[in-house]
């Protein structure tokens, strides 16, 4: 199965998901079927002034992952990540990443046709 | 316990123009509802605090992009900085270029094409963002220090942090004091909001502004509706405007005379609905009741 | 000399007295309107618009058959307005601030210039006076861009005559406001004397003080509040060059759109003072009273 992309608060898959896909502190790429996975911190994108959404979308592109499991995509993220031909499971915000990873390989995460978070100026 | 879906709503109170009584009618709405957050997004000359009176609980630093320095023992005055500034930012100095830091627009443009490397290029430190208690409840404000850019990530950073506080309190409304003009800060505070409140007033300044403003609400399809301050200045524009209102769908607030009282209570660092309970203070009431029918806030 | 009108707070009646000083300032002179996401200079003094012209701002056009998605420009770009994804290049155009990077950077040639629309640019006359304002598109974010290119034609109109300028600003202090302040000569300051006045005045001064220009300070609605303005403005050294009475009959005039000077000989005399009082400040002692 691809890699997932699933925006967290920890680096962990106990950590819960950070519900910002584009100011999320970090990213768990995770290989579905070992369970195995790599942190990647989003540190960086907290001083940009705006487009954080967009360096995500480039950290996640880079990764290697083919899907992001996260709370909120904005449309600039959305735009960025379906042009990579990225995935987009959004409404996972309550679960931890091992939870979301889990619903997500059960077929449960509907995935997304259009952002579910208006855009603003960040 | 009844279990309701949780909703939040977000109010923004605008202007378009400045000096309508926005923040005055903002800090008068922070009074009469309950189970709210309040927010002062106007990060760039914020007045709310004034008769908020909040006690600072957390105060944190606001960085947000970047600024070229040249750096003297490096530099080989070559010059190049010069030439490839688009923004007029570097200029012939001794012993080299200087930056000057109110045009440097953070482009790194310099930084990168400096053929020895002689540029830095620091985060900004452009201001401070509070969390904090006043007579009415949590209130989440802002300052930029004066000169900086509002790039509107200051306003959309707050906005985050009044939602994940009225989250965690279980309050279901912000309540948001929001910047003159229709740039960056404007729409970063508008970009979901439930409702924007326009406060006007019947001037020709008044109402082309709130023309600009509407079409911006419109652009970002956001309910508004529109409040006449002052409204006896001028009672035929006052009418234009309601005429106005209804073609467009706005929802008609209410409107307000022009009163002294409101200037006194600003005086005495009350609302005007403290202030006073009769007069102006009931068509203030009155309007807010229409913003929550408006918003379709549940009343507790 | 080139006065701007600024303030801190909005709404204290920097157009006012813009359109006033215009109307009595007896030289040649060209009324600018700075204030470009709700210009209103031009409602009061009603000029005959002589051309318009759109204005843009460069942005990047990709080509991606010659993209090698080498990152270079992704990698520079401050303001993510242009994007590499894999092998997908994405430009985001209303993020970019027009510096130029990613085309220059870029090793393929791949980019090159394109343009989005900032606004309008319009001049023309109102009386003896010289008019030129910009209109911010509304859903453009950014000021500066549009208020560099109004600065730019005023350079034009102004380059072959002694001819003052008189700038509108925007309120507040933050960049749209230094832009529009920063190439004056003089810094007219103009406030009420309420509380949200007075704070918003301190901030005004202690944005603009670094940019080194005399300041002098307009109190406006004098009578309404309090005297903490003015004691202020005495304990900082910022000379209060004029007040304008609070009256309601002026709330009025303004409401009708009239410009306050014409409405007596009266106001048109303290109009007349305070640019007198303006023009004494221009290469002036910065930011003292003047003795």
């Amino acid at each position: 199965m691809e890699k997932i992309a699933i925006s967290c608060v920890e680096p962990s898959l106990d950590a819960d998901v950070d519900p910002r896909f584009g100011r999320a502190a970090g990213y768990l790429i995770v290989d579905p079927d070992s369970m195995e996975f790599e942190y990647l911190d989003n540190g960086g994108s907290q001083v940009l002034a705006q487009g954080a959404g967009i360096q995500a979308a480039e950290i996640v592109a880079r990764s290697g992952a083919r899907v992001v499991l996260t709370g909120f995509v904005g449309p600039k993220a959305f735009q960025a990540l379906s042009a990579a031909g990225i995935k987009i499971g959004q409404g996972v915000e309550n679960l931890t990443v091992k939870q979301a990873v889990e619903r997500y390989k059960a077929g449960q995460v509907e995935m997304a046709s259009q952002p579910n978070r208006k855009g603003h100026w960040s | 316990m009844d279990a309701r879906r949780f909703e939040l709503v977000e109010i923004v109170v605008l202007s378009g123009k400045g000096g309508t009584g926005k923040t005055s009618l903002t800090a008068a709405f922070a009074h009469l509802s309950s189970n709210r957050v309040i927010c002062d997004l106007d990060v760039d000359a914020p007045d709310l605090h004034l008769v908020l009176r909040p006690e600072k609980t957390k105060t944190e630093e606001f960085y947000s992009g970047h600024e070229a320095r040249i750096s003297a023992e490096k530099c080989n005055a070559c010059g190049q900085c010069m030439e490839v500034c688009r923004f007029g930012a570097i200029s012939e100095g001794i012993p080299c270029p200087t930056v000057n830091p109110l045009r440097c627009e953070g482009c790194k443009v310099c930084v990168e094409l400096c053929p020895v490397r002689a540029i830095d290029f620091p985060e900004k430190h452009c201001g401070q963002w509070y969390v904090s208690k006043t007579r009415f409840g949590w209130m989440v404000h802002a300052q930029l220090f004066p000169g900086e850019e509002n790039s509107g990530r200051l306003v959309a950073l707050l906005r985050q942090k009044a939602k994940e506080l009225a989250k965690k309190e279980g309050f279901d409304l912000i309540l948001s004091d929001g910047s003159p003009g229709i740039g960056c800060p404007v729409i970063s505070s508008l970009s979901g909001a439930s409702l924007a409140v326009i406060v006007t007033e019947p001037t020709p300044s008044g109402h082309h502004d709130l023309e600009r403003v509407t079409e911006l609400c419109e652009h970002f399809r956001i309910p508004a509706g529109v409040i006449i301050n002052k409204f006896d200045l001028n009672e035929d524009k006052t009418e234009q405007i309601e005429s106005m209102c209804v073609k467009k769908g706005l929802h008609l607030l209410g409107r307000l005379p022009h009163d002294m009282a409101v200037t006194h209570a600003m005086v005495a660092g009350q609302t005007i609905t403290e202030y006073q309970k009769h007069g102006i203070s009931e068509l203030v009431r009155q309007a807010w009741s229409n913003i929550e029918a408006a918003a379709m806030i549940r009343v507790a | 000399m080139i006065l701007a009108v600024a303030s801190g707070k909005g709404g204290t009646g920097k157009t006012t007295v813009s359109a006033s000083l215009l109307s009595v300032w007896g030289k040649p002179v060209v009324g600018v309107d700075l204030d470009v996401e709700e210009p209103n200079l031009h409602l009061f003094v009603r000029p005959e618009i002589a051309g318009r012209e759109k204005a843009f701002m460069e942005i990047p056009v990709a080509d991606e058959t010659k993209c090698t998605y080498c990152r270079q420009c992704s990698d520079l770009c401050q303001f993510k307005a242009i994007s590499v994804l894999g092998e997908v290049l994405l430009t985001f155009p209303e993020m970019c601030h027009g510096c130029g990077g990613c085309i220059s950077i870029c090793p393929e040639g791949a980019l090159s210039a394109g343009s989005r629309e900032l606004g309008e640019i319009s001049w023309g006359r109102a009386g003896k006076a010289g008019f030129l304002m910009g209109r911010l598109r509304v859903g453009e974010a950014m000021s500066p861009p549009l208020m560099r290119a109004v600065k730019e034609k005023l350079r034009g109109m102004t380059s072959h005559g002694a001819m003052d300028v008189i700038i509108d600003a925007p309120p507040g202090v933050s960049c749209p406001a230094i832009n529009a302040v920063m190439d004056s000569d003089v810094i007219l300051l103009v406030t009420e004397p309420t509380p949200f006045g007075l704070f918003d005045l301190k901030l005004a001064r202690q944005a603009f003080t670094p940019l080194n220009k005399p300041m002098g300070v307009v109190v406006n609605r004098a009578g309404v509040g309090t005297s903490d303005v003015y004691d202020y403005c005495k304990g900082s050294g910022l000379a209060v060059i004029a007040e304008i009475p609070y009256d309601r009959s002026i709330a009025e005039a303004y409401a009708r759109g009239s410009i306050i000077a014409e409405t007596s000989s009266g106001f048109r005399d303290m109009f007349i003072e305070m640019a007198h009082k303006v023009r004494s400040m221009n290469g002036g002692s910065h930011g003292r009273e003047e003795v």
